[in-house]
């Protein structure tokens, strides 16, 4: 299967945005070349700001920009988007409710070698916390893009989280079709669900073929929109299948895992196990043993899973 | 300036400062003494020289302001409502649970508002994305960011500075008011930002210095401003805390601080024998 890492596709998407949409500014803060708005750049350098090493400021400059009317997408790594800009991104852009795209990049701990300071597994529980923001994590290239695109039309504070590792290309493009804030059941089953969002879908997906090849038929959603999540496919999971385990690329506090928890909670309490980052930093590696060691993998999809249903 | 224009708007000053009190007392808390040191240069900027329209708040070509020290709101609110954007009567109901003249300015919710602010150090960046955004589109109309002098010490004002001046932003006027205190004191002890002109010459500024109470001085400024090009204008303006006010001058208490009945009537008796004089 093809692979490719998400921020490659946020790049290209930029492209094609700005043919339909002249008013399209996009900025990032001295790291085009590695979240890929370096591929804008290149086509549209007219509608492209470096603000330099200043993410606070580039935050405060996109809601400036939005305030104008213009489509604006702020560019950074995760951990300095959602992180050191949080109380910019919370004041100048999501109370006055602007209209202000966040592409954060290099997120979760599949950064790698640049070690615990740059591994971002906080910023899906940062941004979710904030009232009126939209929180999107694509699964991969063909997702990603479609998300960007369809984000470009929709008015009002959007986090959108890319990843730096190049993953698996699953999804067709000829049938794909991004709906802002509705789940994806990818394979159908009733002894359990696995909820998974951004990298760790196919990993799921994964997970649920070597499932069923041992008799377990899993369901396996795909939640690309953590805000506003959909409530209706996590309520109909836990009805329909009674326990679910939850997988994110980021801290189990706060990300997706919570967000299924509160919804279930509420509604149909179940078990939920969630499968994460357990509150602790990362370190420099290779990215594919970083998320064996911290069990971002099908095959500790597969244990929990089992170890859940006692089998 | 004309004498007669000078007079007028030092009358209008007069009434801002009044409204400033009016709310700030009606409220029991808020921020009169930075509010009445900004008071000039709002009400010339809202009186004589932006181009607003009170019954179209929101038209695209308007000239912008950010009140990047947005606790001055009671000074920004007096301004709008005497130029006619909410009525003056509302000023009374500054901060209340039911009115919208919340505590910061906030968009959407205040007439003329331009951008939502409080948390200092952030409305300078946005009045650069406003700057630049006119800019890529030729429009003609001008962006002005009111900065307090102890919020220049936020590092995100240096930041925008440094984008500012790199992007050439002479669409950009900031303002930096001087009244010299902040809550903890007076900012030469708190934490120096001086030498406040020298550091905006540094980095790329076009820096005028002016007597933030003198209508001429304010006025011949900012057609300075008009005349620089190719990069942002910083007016460092040398004012008054609590500036109108006798018990307030110069006080650091009054950073913070509502006016008790007593005071709220020795204030106002004050402002209206100043209107008097200037009427008369």
């Amino acid at each position: 299967m093809e692979k490719k890492a998400t921020r490659e596709s946020y790049g290209e998407a930029l492209v094609m945005l700005a043919e339909k949409r002249p008013d399209l500014i996009v900025l990032d803060a001295d790291l085009a070349a590695a979240t890929k708005t370096g591929i804008y750049k290149k086509a549209c350098p007219d509608r492209f700001f470096d603000c330099g090493i200043a993410e606070a400021d580039m935050m405060g400059v996109a809601a400036g920009i939005a305030t104008t009317g213009k489509l604006v997408f702020a560019s950074s790594f995760a951990m300095f988007a959602a992180g050191r800009a949080f109380e910019i991104v919370r004041n100048s852009i999501c109370y006055p409710h602007l209209n202000v795209k966040i592409g954060a990049t290099h997120a979760g701990i599949s950064v790698g070698e640049d070690g615990a300071s740059h591994q971002c597994n906080e910023d899906i529980t940062l941004m979710r916390v904030l009232p009126g923001m939209t929180v999107i994590n694509p699964a991969d290239d063909v997702e990603a893009k479609a998300a960007v695109l369809a984000m470009a039309d929709f008015e009002g504070p959007t986090y959108m989280r890319f990843g730096r590792l190049a993953v698996p290309v699953f999804n067709d493009p000829a049938t794909y079709k991004f709906e802002l804030g509705n789940g994806i059941e990818l394979r159908s089953g009733t002894d359990i669900t696995v909820i998974a969002t951004g990298l760790m879908v196919a990993e799921a997906v994964e997970a649920g073929k070597i499932l069923a090849e041992q008799g377990i038929n899993a369901r396996v959603i795909n939640i690309h929109t953590i805000k506003p999540i959909d409530r209706d496919i996590i309520i109909r999971a836990a009805k329909e299948t009674g326990k679910i385990v939850t997988v994110e690329e980021h801290s189990v506090i706060g990300g997706l895992g919570s967000a299924v928890s509160e919804v279930v909670a509420e509604t149909v309490p179940v078990p939920v196990i969630r499968i994460g980052v357990q509150d602790c930093f990362g370190h420099s590696g290779p990215a594919a043993a970083l998320l064996k060691e911290f069990g971002l993998s099908a095959d500790n999809i597969v244990k929990v899973v089992k170890d859940t249903l006692g089998k | 300036m004309d004498k007669e224009l000078k007079k007028q708007l030092e009358i209008t000053a007069t009434k801002v400062r009044m409204g400033i009190i009016e709310g700030v007392y009606n409220a029991k808390c808020g921020h009169p003494g930075g509010s009445l040191s900004v008071c000039d240069t709002l009400t010339y900027l809202y009186f004589n020289r932006m181009n607003v329209d009170p019954k179209n708040p929101t038209m695209s070509d308007r000239d912008r302001l950010v009140l990047s020290k947005g606790h001055t709101a009671p000074a920004l609110y007096s301004v709008l409502a005497h130029r006619g954007f909410f009525p003056v009567e509302d000023l009374k109901t500054l901060r209340h649970i039911d009115s919208y003249l919340q505590g910061h300015p906030v968009i959407g919710k205040v007439p003329g508002v331009d951008m939502s602010t409080g948390s200092l150090g952030q409305g300078i960046s946005a009045a650069c994305g406003m700057a630049l955004s006119g800019k890529l589109d030729n429009e003609t109309y001008k962006v002005y960011a009111i900065l307090g002098d102890g919020e220049i010490e936020e590092g995100q004002v240096w930041e925008a500075a440094m984008f500012a001046a790199h992007y050439q932003l002479d669409n950009l006027v900031a303002v930096i008011d001087n009244n010299g205190l902040q809550i903890d004191g007076k900012i030469s002890e708190v934490m120096s930002p001086y030498p406040i002109d020298e550091k905006f010459k540094a980095f790329g500024w076009h820096v005028i210095v002016i007597d933030g109470h003198d209508f001429d001085a304010i006025d011949k400024a900012f057609n300075e401003a008009e005349t620089v090009a190719n990069q942002p204008v910083a007016i460092i303006q040398k004012s008054v805390k609590g500036k109108g006010v006798s018990y307030m001058e110069n006080q650091v208490s009054w950073h913070g601080a509502a006016p008790n009945e007593e005071q709220y009537n020795i204030a106002m008796s004050e402002l209206q024998a100043k209107l008097d004089e200037l009427t008369k």
